[in-house]
């Protein structure tokens, strides 16, 4: 029994170990307690640069689809912050009573994303046979965006472009991957995925009455660990390092 | 009293071992009743990813088996400078993370891979499609088959070979009608573990092939994309993944016997 007891004791310690490496992983950063940041996969970059420079917390941010996002935090997931690439998925969390009254903090620029070196030019082009495009899942802000959009053109070319859709991503990355690896010919994505590929797509605008107006949204998650630094990370989205960052990658100020 | 403590803290461990693999599994069923299953089931898409999977599955492991079976064999019948090299590689992708196959085989025949021109020339479609589901599942799965393969070829006895090759058998014809009948339950195993491991295939389809129904969304990939708003659906499809997955793990049990069980036999 004794050795039992004792590997219990051991089993114990191994568990605090774990505990241990988290509260090194933050002593390193100078002590500072841990922001969870889940955004929309759009923002990776723009987050990337400017999460470090958060004083009050050191931020961890996970990216993924807003909408897969928004179903770990249906399921019970607690990040901080929740920043989606729509307003739609923030209000409903809050009307559900698992997010504060979001706050629209940018606005994105939904084009068609080609490779630099692509013949299309524009939403024509995408009704030929033979063209490969890739759009979001239907669940996914980019996803409905696209949907909004090629409803609203003329159904026959709503359909012809449909039905040149080889995939339906779980995010804007894989778009902007399928792309970028010569797998799809064509894409919908927001303007900054562009700018983030460093020239090898290009973005072709498409006309202003099919613009679907792209505003993101975030909020603090209910039950969040750092409630008070969640706000604050919130804030900074609107005006702050932040704000810069998004500005930086060719986000639009909030509306 | 003195000696009993080990046999206590064995059982401690595979209770503990058994809740922590079980809970999530059991999950799974608890979370909706078999009625809203079967429901979720019915809907279009998920047949279809159903049957998507069948199809891929059962193409990659055709392939698996016509070049994997012979080139096991060799492996466990010749010794080579460099063969242990060459085992190394054939089973690398075993430990390689999905994502890493994905951007593998896309870095290799896609189309801007280093083969994709050539892959392209021969008329030949992949990226985005039913074959390149095909390719990335035979890339993952194969190795998994080849090393039981091999293994059970490797404990044949090679007088049983001698003695099929006195008799006036060439080696084509032992290897077709002593060999493989001798390697069958190794054989067997290893094409369950294979096609298990090709049903659950996810990261590198995504990456490789995208998600499309009914050409490249298979069921691991259906299952994450219902997940943010279609999640009975999502749990109907994981229940038939894991009772699949669970058929061919005990089936792999039964062929095998005891020796699987871990049981030496004495």
């Amino acid at each position: 029994m004794r050795l039992l007891a004792l590997a219990l004791s051991a089993a114990a310690l191994a568990l605090a170990a774990c505990g241990d490496d988290d509260n090194e992983a933050t002593a390193g950063a100078g002590e500072k307690p841990r922001l969870v940041v889940s955004a929309a996969a759009s923002m990776t970059e723009a987050l990337e640069s400017c999460g470090p420079e958060f004083q009050d917390a050191t931020v961890r941010l996970q990216f993924a689809g807003s909408d897969e996002l928004a179903a770990q935090i249906r399921q019970g997931l607690k990040p901080d912050v929740y920043a989606a690439a729509n307003t739609t998925l923030p209000d409903e969390l809050y009307q559900e009573g698992l997010l504060s009254r979001p706050v629209e903090f940018a606005t994105n620029t939904f084009v068609l994303a080609v490779p630099n070196d692509a013949d299309i030019q524009s939403l024509d082009d995408l009704t030929k046979s033979g063209v490969k495009i890739a759009i979001g899942a239907e669940d996914v802000p980019i996803g409905s965006y696209t949907r909004e959009t090629l409803a609203k053109l003329p159904k026959r070319r709503e359909q012809a472009i449909l039905d040149n859709v080889r995939s339906n991503e779980p995010d804007v990355k894989g778009i902007i991957g399928k792309l970028t690896q010569g797998a799809a010919d064509a894409g919908f994505v927001y303007v900054t995925d562009v700018n983030a590929t460093g020239g090898d797509l290009e973005a072709v605008e498409l006309p202003a009455e099919l613009r679907p107006e792209v505003t993101y949204g975030a909020g603090v998650v209910d039950g969040a660990e750092q409630p008070e630094r969640a706000l604050e990370f919130v804030d900074q989205l609107v005006d702050g390092p932040c704000a810069d960052a998004l500005e930086e990658a060719g986000f639009g100020p909030a509306p | 009293m003195r000696a009993s403590w080990f046999p206590v803290l064995l059982v401690l461990a595979l209770a503990t071992a058994l809740t922590f693999l079980t809970l999530p599994i059991v999950a799974i069923f608890v979370d909706s009743s078999p009625g809203e299953l079967v429901d979720a089931l019915g809907e279009q898409g998920a047949l279809e990813a159903l049957w998507l999977s069948v199809r891929t599955t059962a193409a990659s492991l055709a392939i698996i088996l016509i070049v994997g079976t012979p080139a096991a064999y060799l492996l466990a019948t010749r010794s080579f400078r460099g063969k242990a090299m060459v085992v190394t590689l054939i089973e690398l992708p075993l430990v390689l993370p999905p994502a890493v196959a994905g951007i593998a085989l896309l870095a290799a025949v896609g189309p801007s891979g280093i083969l994709g021109g050539a892959v392209e020339a021969a008329g030949i479609e992949l990226a985005l499609t039913t074959a390149g589901v095909v390719v990335a599942l035979t890339f993952v799965a194969s190795p998994f088959y080849v090393r039981q393969a091999m293994a059970a070829f490797a404990a044949i006895d090679r007088t049983l070979l001698d003695a099929s090759r006195t008799l006036g058998a060439s080696e084509a014809r032992s290897f077709a009608r002593v060999m493989i009948p001798t390697a069958m339950p190794g054989l067997v195993a290893g094409t369950a573990l294979a096609l298990g491991r090709a049903l659950g295939e996810f990261g590198a389809t995504l990456m490789f092939a995208g998600s499309f129904e009914g050409i490249t969304q298979t069921v691991p990939l259906a299952i994450y994309d219902r997940f943010s708003t279609q999640f009975d659906s999502a749990l109907a499809l994981s229940a038939v993944l894991v009772a699949v997955s669970g058929a061919i793990l005990l089936s792999v049990k039964l062929v095998q016997g005891s020796e699987a069980l871990g049981v030496a036999a004495n």
